[in-house]
Parts: C-alpha cells; structure tokens; sequence
C-alpha cells in the first residue's frame, strides 16, 4: 500500500501505507521514545496529532489490550521508518498494522523519520496530512484546510459523562480532559475512590460528592480552552487539595492567574531530566505536551516553581504556598516511558490525609 | 569548581587479555581527559605501553610499572595523591584497590577512593553479599548457594539438581566458570574454579539457560540521581557470556512495561549500592513470563559501558570520572549537545549490532562452543536504521573476506548438521542459523533449537528471502535499492544476482544511489547536536556537515584480535592527532567501540562504519579528502591500499606498489638481491609436490607460512617431510589459500628494526632484540630495548640495510623491518610498511613521537628539518623490556608453547636502568609467581636438550633442585647434572600440591592435546606456576630470580623521570 505525508510547507515524504486506509490530517508532532508505540497511539493528549516515532523499528513486540491508555486512539495518524509485521512477545494479541485498522488510524512506514524530526525541531509542530494514495495539491490543501484551528480537542477526547472507580481509600474527584489509564491505576494502587467527571464538570457539582481531594489530568490541546476547568480550579484552591498532571498543570497555572504559551514543538519522550527543587533530586520523566506554563507569569500568583527542565529550564512543576496544591507538567504515571515520579502520587494521598486531619 | 582536589592517581587494566581488552584504554583515557580539564594532576599506573593513556600527554606521570600492591604502595608514598580512581581499569585496577584498602595502605597514607566505594565493590562482587542485597531490595536471584569446598558444592547440585552455573567470584570475563549438566562435568567446573577464585569462593546457581539476556547501563551521582544511559538485548540467549553474544542495542523485543520493570530493578540496585559512577546490571528475563532475575553488577565502567557509549554517544567514563570528583549529573551538560542536560537517558533512532571477534583462527585446536567463559578477543559495532542492516554490516567488519551473512564452508552441510551446529552454539552460529534458513529450515525449528528470539530469527529471514529474489529478478532499481537499503554489499549483490557489475555501476550512478550520512547525537534529532558522529544507511536526507578545508583520512584497525591489538588504534589517535596538527581535518573511518579512536572527539569527524571496501569508498566520494593514510590500522588498513588506489584514492605514505613489494614473495626477493642484502633461502608452494621439492631444495629446518597473513597465522617451523606433509594437509585450508612460503629457517637473535623515512632519509628510534632465538613469534617474544647482545658492527650494519631498503622500497612513513643474526651474517625475515606492534613502545621510551613524524613525512617534510634528525638515535639511559601476555586461562584448550604463530593478546613493559631489574619487572608485571628457590621441572625436547643444559646447571646453583621427564633425567644424569624423574600423573599431582615451582618445558609437536606436555602446561597455566618452552625465556627469569632473591631496593619511576625530561 501506497503511502505518504504533505506537509504544510510543501514538503512531501513518500513511503507506503499501513493500518488504516485513508487520508487523515493533522497537527505533526514526534515522540523519541523507545518503547511504548501502543501507550501512545492510545494517549488521548495526542488527539488531533499525527505522530512521527524517532525510533525506527515499530511494532516489535506487538500489542496487547492491556498497554491501551484509551479504549480508542485519538491520534490522525502514526509515522515510522519500519513496521514489524512478525512481532514477539508472549504478550503478543496481534500485529501494530491491524491495531491501527481497528483504530482506525492511518500509518505510514518506510520514511525517513529522522528527516521529518528534524524538520519539525527546526521549523516547529506543523500541519500535515497523511494518506494512503497518492493526492494531487488541491486535495493536499483541502485536507490541510479541514485540520481546525481551535485547540480544544480536550473537549472531546474525555469522558462525556461521570463514571466511578471504587475503591475503600480516598476519594479523588477526577476532572477528564483525556486521562491516561495509568493516572486512575496508580490512584486504584492507593486505595483511592475515583470519580472521573467530564471536562466541563462544576465545582458544585464536584463538591457534592465530597471528595477529599482533585486530579485534573493531562489532555490535548491549549488549555485556555478548558474554561470550565480553569473556573472549577479556581474554586478548589484553599478548599480542598489538588493535584494536575500535564494539561491538568496547565488549567492550574491559569487558574491561579499564571500564563501559558505554546512551545516549538513540545517535550514527547521518557528521557527528559527534571529537577525537584524541594528534595534537590533529578529524575527522568515522561513527556508529552505542546504548551508549557510562561515561569514569569507566576510572579504572585502564590506558586512557586519547585520542578524545572534540565534541559532547557522550562516549568516542569509548581505548588502553591499556602495551599495543598500542586501540578506536574510531566506525566509521573509513565506509560510509556519512566516511573521514578510516581512518589507524586503519594504526596497526594499525603495532601489528602493532613487536609482530612486537620478537618 | 566542585572540588579542592590537586592530585589523584589512575589505576589502569594492564595488558590486554580476553576479558579486557582495548575499552580500558579507552575509558581510562576518557577519565583522563575529564580530570586533567579540571585542572588536577594525574598519576597514572598502568603496565601496558601499547595503549593511549599511557602517553605523556595523557596523564601527567605515567608509571609503566607493575599492577601490584608493592609497586602501588611505593608510588602512592612517592607522589601522594589525594585519591585514587580505581572503576576506569576493569576487574584488574578494582581487585588492586581492593588489596589497597584491604592491606591498609590506604588509611595508612591517608587516599580516598574516589567514586567507587569499597562497600559497593564488596556489596556487588562477593556472591552472598550481592544476594543477601537483592533479597533486601526484593528483587529476584536465581536459586543458589556459596560453596568454598567440593563438598558443599556437590551437595548444592544433590539438592537443587542440574542445570548448574558455576562462577568463580572475583574473577573477569567468568574465568572458570561454565555451565554443568551433570555431576562429572560440574565437579571438574568447580575444581578448576575454586583455584581460580583469589577468595577461594564459587556461586553456584539455577540455570536460566534460554531466557533473553538484557543488560542496563546505569549511572549514579553522590546526590542519588539515577539513569540508564542504555539497554541491550543479547541475541544469544543467557548460557553464553555477553562478552560472545551478539548484541543489540536498544532491546528490541521488550514491552515498554517490561523495559521499564527492568530499568526500575537497576536504578534500584544501583541507589542501594551507592554507587558513584557507572555500573552495567544484567538480567535475565523469561521469555513466557514477567519472571526475571537479575543475574550481576559490575560496579565501574566495562566493556558494555564502552559500548553503550559508542551506541549512544553519552560518554559513561567521562561523566563517571567527573561524578567521582563530586559533580552531579543534573549539573552537567550533554558532551554531545554542548548545552542540554547531562541528566537524561539517551535516545536512539538506530540499530546498534555487537559481534564479538574470536582468536578461533589462530587456535585451531580451541574448542569453539561458547558457553559462560568469555573468549572473544575483541569486537566490531556497526549502527543503521534497520536490524537487518546493521547486521549485515557488523559481519563485513569483522573482516576475513565476509561479505555477507554466508560462509561457503556450510554450503554443503545437510539440515541436522546445521541444527546440530545451531544448537551446540559456537563462533559461527549465525551463519549456521542463515544457511538453515537458506535450505528451508523453518523459524520455529530454529528458534526450538537455539531459543534465540523469532523476532531476531525474522529480520535473518528478511535477508537470506531478498538473496532469493537477487538471485530471481534482473536488475531494476527497486531490487537494487531494497538490498541496498537492507545493507547488502556490492559483492554480495553481484554474487547472488550475476548481473553485471558495470550496470549496477550506471544504475546507482543515474539514479544517485548512494548512502547519506546521520549522526549519532544521543536524542534522536530531538537538540541540535555538534558531534562529529556519523554512520550510513540509505534514506532520504543526508545530515552530514561537510567542510571546506583539506582533508586526510586515517583507516583504523578493525576489532583487537591476536596480532593486532591496540597498537594499531594507538598509531591510528596519533595520526589524527598529527593530521590536526598539520593544520588538516582529521578523519578517523573505525568499527571498534572499545576503542579511543572511536571516541567523537578524537578526531575531527568520526565515521562509524564497517572497513569493508565499499563503505570506506562511500566515506570518500562523500568527504573528497586530501589523501588517505592506510599505514596506521595494521593489516586490515593496508589490505585496502590496492582497491583504493585502483579507486583513485591519493594513499598518503608509502603507496601500494611499495606494499605490494614488500609482500610479494618474489618481487621482494629480486628487489633484495639487487640491494645486496641477504634474505633466507625460501620459495612458494602451490601445492603438496611443489612444498617437498623447496623444502628439499633448502633443507630443513624450514619455516612454512600461508603469504599475506597477520600475526604469523598458521606459521610453523618444519623439522622433517613428516611434519610438512602434516602441515600442508591439516593445518592449512589449501582451498583459501593461494600460496604457501616455505624459507630456510636461520637459528639466530631476531632484531626489530621501526624506522621513519621521508624518501632520501630514515629515522631510526630504536632498535629492539628478541629474548628468544627464531621461531618464535616477534609479538610472542620477549624484547629488549636497546639490544644486549650486538655489536657496533651488527648495529651500524642493521641501520645501513634499514636506511637501503626503506630507501628503496620507496618508504614514506613508517616501515618494520625484521632481522635474524646468526653470529656471522645478517639476514632479513619480513618487511612490513607500516606501523607496527612495537610503535607505541618504541614512541615511548626513546621520546620520538614516530606517528607524529611519519605523518609530516606523509606531508613533505624532511627528517632533517624536524626535530628528531635521521639514523639512529642515541640509546637512552635505560633498558625497557617487553614481555607478552598470554590469555590462556580462558581458553582452556589452548596450548600456551611459543611458535611463530602468535598467541599472546597483550604486553607489559619493565622498565628500568638495570637490565635485570627491568627484566624482574617485566614478569611481575605479567603477574608470574617468581620464586627464589624450590623445585624445577624439566622437560626438554632433543633440538633443546643440549642448549638447555647450561641453564639448569645455573638453576641449580641458584638453589632450585630439579626433577624431570623420563628422557630428560637420564640426559642431565648422564651429563651429571642430579634429576629425578617424575612421571606424568606424579607431576600433576605435585603440580597440584604446590611443591613444583617452576617448569621447563619444550615441546615436541604443539598444539596436541592427547600429548603430555600440552597436559603439563596446562595444568601449570591454571595453577599459575611460570612455564616456559624456550630455553631463553626460563634463562632470562633467572635474572628476575635473582633480582628477588638480593632483596635489594626497588624503585619505580614515571616515564619522564627514565626519559630524563
């Protein structure tokens, strides 16, 4: 099967075609992670994004339902050098080409991914389509013109209605912008009581139901469009403890009155090093955002910066000072990619306990 | 600056041997280099002299002396370093530190050790220690018990059952380890294990035989910032050693969740031992299950750490020896970016393939099959996009005229010798595994027999399935560009396809078909990198950074091997080095990842790529250098001169012509006799008839040899017709073979002569004078610089022929010249115009820079313009001895006896202002028990008997008594010289008990291993008693003898001090 991917800028790459047949359009964006293919592709934070692997061999090991982060992926399509189509493991279910015709995904293989990396490191995040036939220009610039200009895919890409996670600990409202699996996992591994609320949840509504704690998790897109996120945070803080995990972090800082802006192309991979200002420690992290927190901006708003980027010094976490609130713009759950902030999670819990105490 | 630290000393890993080889060099020169920029002073200790970081430039006291607590205790009182750096020189430099704190000297003379801690070495490397550690930490450990007796190692087997893997603690490269299957195999293992335990201790464990072999390169700062720098999967599954596995980088068919789960383990292992610096943690991983144990820690910088820094491009040694000064990872900066953060774990966006390299072809008689002891001598990395490429890539670098994955020996093998050859696992198991392919052999039946991964079994499949197709289709583009793509050479392509090479040619030409270059920059594209670190595949964008300025490009030497070792990578550094200095770029084209020529910032620009013809053309048609030097990487480099001057390649130095004279037989031979310089009587032989007749013709003794070898390969001196028919029947493939040298063997002092000639002048360093008569190997021998023995005459002789032949021969650069002197005449043995294996010694005690000089020959200067003028130099005011280093602890089967065939895989030097004390130096540095008295056995052959004789008569006055073989004891007796015999089996039990001290053994054939001598030396070798099978080599230890017997003072010196500077 024919394949290939048009950039905005003109620039074609010509390869063949896998998973699912089709044409699809979408922001370009690259991941430099290792492992982790399926986690990905079923990260929702990638919704609206065609996803470029810098490594070059994809599908090794197969798929299994159990590494889906979403029951659907969410992606407008997936980018490598090389597909395997004989995957090995034990706990191999299919081959990556079928998994993406059930998702409905359109891949391409055979480009030089390294290319198309570079490209976007210089030129930044840009539109794309990809398909699998062969399109003149005008079709090229019809699909281009389909991609929407508004950044509001966390909108959609969480759950539309409230669910509960049972469970005999704390209870943890959780506001979905597209949460990861692996976010409700760890809270499940703590002995929490999820309840996973729609985007556009209120405050009142989630304060009925008592909780003793809020997560607000990662998701796609700009957070500034996640107004009734920012409203509902706003009203939490100095009520009850709350934690954000990437978008989640995001909605905080402008909540509190910060500023977010849109990077070049963003932090995907689990090799980035963070440093924990309070414990003066590094650890490796999980990324995958296209926004990040303008450090600036807090100045007064009551939080302070207490995670930075080793690499290029950007906020990477911030607590407020009077109150139990705190966000990550990494993902400490992992999934694809490094668990060594998983503590986080405990400091929650820990919120959670000292704010029930002193109640 | 992190640090109030002025001076700190280095331990280096002395020779090269099987279990540390060249990575050493490199990661103690690394070291090195992080610690000099921060302006401390380095005292380095470090008995090899073929390697880099013993160069002045290097550190700033280099102590060519002997690895041992008496030699580091005299230095550590003479210079007294603040700290010392003991996880830069493997297994050899930890055991000493060890000793160190052990004995107290450290506390004594007040030094730390800086970045690994005594605790986290004992922690890691005592086997109940390491268990009891893991147990705390909850991570899983095979079922095993300690045993320091046989009895208790007989009742683990009684209780656990078999398979059992035996490892000796302590030990490198898992000398005397193995894996038994039953009782009688498994009480032998441990025998052999307990003896070479220096703790007298064995881990006896579960076999997980089968399951994937995965290791994780972790790094851990005082603060307790932990990463992995990368991982690795071993394509041979745990049973053999991962020093012979195959390797890939990153894992390639590990789930994120179980890559993770493993990484966990490690950052977990190594947060507990504390560990400060860099450690390799491996693990085996059931392939059916989350099941893993985790089998061993290296607790310092090794030979996976040297190559996880050349598969990623993050300098493990560097940082390490940076966090062993007191920085932290998160605030140091990516090398390779020059402005990210040091702290992250890199990225790959290719494929790294390891293949090890075996000294099989020098030790026939070895047995081949891998297993849990490490024989590999040395290794070739090769990086692409795809596994498949990067395979077949890796095979061409291993040189021996592979072009691909095929070996037309097993053309004719039938399936169930195939499956049995898979199975049994030995050096060619993989072109076992793809020409069972080739016959229809299915995956699964494959993957049944050797556990091996389908998915690696897969990617062999792709390619033996696009041979098919070559084989099938006429040209076209998409053919041609697929096997490209796939990393088919030339060859290959034209051997499978019969098309015609000229199309091929004009098909790649129009349609541009060439590889395009990306860089190594540790995060997949994600930063903008500098390094100059590059390797080829074939994809769309070309990355390479090309410059404007003049260009020369050195070819290294490929993996460390017997007969080329690190000498070569040696000699190819310093000619990146002189070519910078000349103003020039440097370009270095290498596929060895131990190596400091592979370092990113060695050169101006490093290609990571295979020496196969092809890939070093690319290189070229891409960069358009100046000139290209072929005479710095030893024979590998100069086996390319004829294809690439027929490219049209500028071959800077002595050209082909003069290469191709100095190696062909008769074309050298005319060229002598019309110098009027004498060369054994010799001939070529075709065949059988045509090898009676020269030897006839000549007369024996004769020495036989294949033309066009390294390191004496399959050389042999030739008693009778017997022994020749044998030879030429046996020990030779006459199929591979074209020609076979037969010359008059010329019993004399062997003399090596390296000179310098920039084409009307020679510069001669030095001249150096074999211990041993000829036969034996000259990188076997022991060696002396200066001579001992010539005269002024001989001397004045040696440098006119020298000065004639590399004159003549149209020499620019360096040239090898070897002589034997038989009392009267003069004769020459082989000329080789190139650097040789004595450069880096000679650079060093005679103060010559001779890389350095050769390559501004190379650039049209004049000898007697530069520095160092022309003829010979003046002897300095010392003697340096060389003694060879042989590996034969690992390779059980091999038999230790000198020859002309090279066995040893590494050298140490002594060096001293009195010969005797360098002499007694040499062999400490060996690591050779001198004794000053006790019992001396002989065994002497009938050539020897009778220049043996003098020298155990002086044996005998020494004090030692002397016992001997049946025929050897009748002979001293009847020559009055008091021997008792002692038959065999006696022997060895005495041998066992510790009551022989030292053996005199010549042999009569070699190599037999139903022979008794073989049996003697062996047995010797593994109780580490001195054995010696020439006469001169025991005659000379005397002189170490008695050095230890005076008691008198010995004092060790850094080079400067000897060199007078």
């Amino acid at each position: 099967m024919y394949g290939a991917l048009y950039l905005e800028d003109g620039t074609v790459y010509e390869g063949k075609g896998f998973g699912y047949e089709g044409v699809s359009s979408g922001e370009l964006v690259f991941n430099t992670s290792m492992t982790g293919y399926q986690e990905i592709l079923t990260d929702p934070s990638y919704a609206g994004q065609v996803i470029t692997m810098t490594y070059p061999l994809i599908g090794n090991y197969g798929v299994n339902e159990t590494f889906n982060e979403a029951d659907k992926s969410y992606a407008k399509g997936m980018v490598v050098k090389a597909i395997s189509e004989n995957p090995s493991n034990f706990m191999s279910e299919g081959d990556f080409d079928k998994f993406l015709k059930k998702m409905k995904i359109v891949g391409v293989y055979g480009v030089d991914t390294r290319a198309v990396t570079k490209k976007i490191r210089d030129n930044g995040a840009m539109k794309c389509v990809i398909s699998s036939r062969k399109l003149a220009q005008d079709e090229i610039d019809e699909h281009m013109g389909t991609i929407k200009a508004e950044d509001d895919w966390m909108r959609v890409v969480g759950t539309q209605k409230a669910y509960k996670v049972p469970g005999d600990g704390f209870r943890v409202a959780l506001i979905d912008f597209g949460v990861k699996e692996n976010i409700i996992r760890n809270l499940q591994k703590r002995g929490c009581h999820v309840t996973v609320y729609p985007f556009n949840v209120t405050s009142e509504e989630v304060m009925a139901g008592n909780p003793d704690g809020v997560l607000l998790s990662n998701g796609p897109g700009d957070p500034k469009f996640a107004v009734e996120g920012i409203e509902a945070a706003k009203d939490f803080i100095g009520k009850i403890p709350m934690f954000g995990i990437c978008l989640g972090h995001q909605v905080i800082s402008l909540a509190i009155g910060g500023d977010t802006y849109k990077t070049k192309f963003g932090h995907r991979g689990g090799n980035h090093g963070v440093l924990d200002i309070d414990r003066n420690k590094s650890f490796i992290s999980s990324q995958n955002h296209g926004y990040a927190t303008e450090e600036k901006s807090l100045a007064g708003t009551g939080a302070r910066v207490n995670f930075i980027n080793l690499n290029d010094n950007t906020v990477e976490g911030i607590e407020m000072e009077n109150y139990p609130v705190f966000s990550v713009q990494f993902h400490p759950e992992g999934a694809p990619g490094p668990e060594d902030t998983t503590y986080l999670f405990d400091k929650f819990i820990k919120f959670m306990k000292e704010s029930k105490n002193e109640a | 600056m992190k640090h109030n630290i002025e001076k700190v000393m280095i331990i280096g890993s002395g020779p090269i041997i099987i279990g540390q080889a060249a990575e050493f060099d490199y990661s103690g020169t690394q070291a090195c280099k992080a610690i000099k920029e921060e302006g401390i002073e380095i005292v380095l200790l470090n008995s090899n002299p073929a390697t880099i970081m013993t160069d002045n430039n290097i550190a700033d006291k280099v102590y060519i002396e002997p690895l041992t607590v008496e030699v580091a205790e005299e230095i550590i009182k003479k210079e007294k370093p603040q700290g010392i750096l003991a996880g830069f020189g493997g297994q050899t430099a930890l055991n000493l530190a060890m000793e160190l704190e052990g004995q107290g000297i450290l506390d004594k003379y007040n030094v730390k050790l800086f970045g690994i801690n005594s605790e986290a070495i004992r922690r890691a490397e005592d086997r109940e220690e390491f268990k009891e550690l893991l147990e705390k930490l909850g991570e899983p450990v095979a079922i095993s018990g300690i045993a320091s007796t046989m009895d208790e190692c007989v009742k683990f087997a009684e209780t656990n059952g078999f398979p059992i893997i035996v490892r000796p603690a302590y030990t490198m490269g898992g000398t005397g380890g193995g894996i038994a299957d039953n009782m009688e195999d498994f009480k032998d293992i441990c025998s052999k294990g307990l003896i070479m335990s220096p703790i007298k201790q064995l881990l006896l464990e579960q076999s997980v035989a089968g399951w994937k072999e995965i290791e994780y390169e972790v790094m851990r700062d005082s603060k307790g910032n932990c990463i992995t720098v990368c991982n690795m999967e071993n394509f041979d599954p745990v049973g053999i050693h991962t020093g012979d596995s195959i390797v890939i980088a990153p894992s390639q068919t590990l789930t994120n969740y179980e890559y993770q789960m493993l990484r966990q383990s490690s950052l977990k292992i190594i947060d507990e031992l504390k560990i400060e610096g860099g450690c390799n943690v491996q693990f085996a991983l059931d392939p059916h299950s989350h099941n893993y144990i985790v089998i061993e820690v290296n607790p310092r910088v090794s030979r996976s750490s040297a190559l996880a820094s050349k598969a990623t491009g993050y300098p493990i040694a560097k940082i390490a020896a940076k966090i062993a000064l007191g920085y932290n990872l998160d605030e140091l900066k990516n090398y390779v970016t020059g402005y990210s953060s040091a702290f992250f774990e890199p990225a790959l966006d290719y494929v790294v393939m390891k293949i090890p390299k075996w000294p099989f072809d020098k030790f026939r008689s070895a047995s081949k099959k891998l297993g849990t002891q490490m024989k590999a001598t040395g290794e070739v990395m090769a990086i692409d996009r795809t596994f498949e490429a990067s395979l077949l890539k890796a095979i061409t670098c291993l040189e021996g005229g592979l072009s691909g994955i095929n070996l037309p020996a097993f053309n004719s093998l039938t399936k169930e010798e195939l499956l049995t050859k898979i199975k049994e696992c030995d050096d060619e198991r993989i072109f076992a595994i793809a020409q069972a392919m080739r016959i229809g052999v299915g995956i699964e039946e494959i993957h049944e027999v050797s556990k091996v991964d389908r998915w690696f079994l897969n990617g062999i499949k792709n390619i033996i399935d696009l041979e098919k197709e070559l084989s099938e289709n006429s040209l076209s583009h998409k053919i041609l560009e697929k096997a490209e793509t796939m990393g088919f050479t030339d060859d290959e392509i034209l051997r499978l396809s019969n098309w015609d090479k000229s199309e091929v040619d004009k098909m790649r030409q129009e349609k541009g078909m060439y590889p395009v270059y990306k860089m190594v920059d540790t995060c997949s594209g994600e930063f903008e990198a500098v390094t100059p670190y590059y390797y080829s595949c074939y994809e769309k964008e070309d990355e390479n950074i090309l410059s404007e300025d003049k260009k020369i490009v050195v070819i290294g030497s490929g993996p460390i091997r017997i007969g080329q070792g690190v000498e070569f990578d040696y000699c190819s550094v310093h000619g990146v080095w002189a070519i910078k200095e000349a103003g020039y770029q440097s370009i270095i084209i290498n596929n060895n990842p131990e190596t400091v020529s592979t370092d990113f910032d060695t050169s101006d620009k490093l290609y990571f790529e295979s020496l196969y013809i092809d890939d070093v053309l690319n290189v070229i048609r891409e960069e358009n250098p100046y000139g290209v030097i072929v005479q710095f990487g030893g024979q590998t480099s100069i086996n390319l001169a004829k294809r690439l001057e027929e490219s049209g390649v500028n071959i800077l130095g002595t050209k082909y012509e003069s290469i191709d004279l100095a190696e062909d037989r008769d074309k050298f031979r005319n060229f002598l006799e019309g110098l009027g310089i004498e060369s054994p009587e010799g001939y070529a032989a075709k065949n059988l008839e045509e090898s009676y007749a020269a030897a006839e013709k000549i007369g024996y003794p004769v020495v036989v040899r294949p033309s066009y070898v390294i390191g004496g390969r399959a050389m042999r001196v030739v008693h009778n017709k017997e022994s020749l028919t044998e030879y030429m029947t046996h020990a030779i493939d006459m199929s591979k073979e074209t020609t076979i040298l037969i010359d008059k063997y010329v019993y004399g002092t062997e003399i090596e002569v390296d000179a310098i000639c920039d084409g009307e002048d020679i510069l001669i360093p030095g001249i150096m004078e074999h211990i041993e008569k000829t036969g034996v190997h000259s990188g076997d021998s022991i060696t002396s610089y200066p001579t001992i023995s010539l005269s002024d005459e001989v001397i004045a002789e040696l440098v006119e022929s020298t000065r004639k032949i590399a004159v003549n021969i149209k020499t620019l650069g360096i040239i090898n010249i070897q002589y034997v002197f038989d009392g009267k005449k003069l004769y020459i043995i082989e000329v080789n115009p190139r650097a040789s294996r004595t450069v880096p010694i000679l650079s060093k005690v005679t103060g010559v820079p001779m890389v350095k000089v050769a390559v501004e020959t190379m650039l049209g200067k004049k000898l007697k313009d530069l520095e160092y003028g022309t003829g010979l130099r003046q002897n300095k005011n010392f003697y340096a001895v060389k003694l060879p280093v042989f590996s034969t602890e690992k390779l059980s089967d091999v038999d230790t006896f000198l020859s002309p065939e090279m066995k040893s895989t590494g050298e140490v030097l002594g060096v001293d202002q009195n010969f005797d004390v360098a002499v007694y130096k040499g062999f400490s540095a060996v690591g050779i028990k001198i004794p000053v008295d006790g019992k001396l056995y002989v065994s002497l052959n009938d050539v020897s008997k009778d220049m043996g004789l003098e020298t155990i008569k002086d044996y005998k006055e020494l004090g030692f008594s002397v016992c001997a073989s049946k025929g050897t004891a009748e002979y001293l007796n009847k020559k009055g010289i008091e021997a008792e015999y002692i038959e065999g089996e006696k022997l060895k039990e005495l041998i066992s008990d510790g009551v022989i001290n030292l053996i005199i053994n010549t042999p009569t054939i070699g190599d037999d291993r139903s022979r008794y001598g073989f049996g003697i030396r062996r047995k010797a070798s593994e109780y580490r008693i001195p054995a010696f099978t020439s006469i001169d080599t025991a005659s000379l230890f005397m002189k170490a003898i008695e050095v230890k017997k005076s008691n008198k003072p010995v004092t060790y010196n850094h080079m400067r001090y000897y060199l007078g500077l």
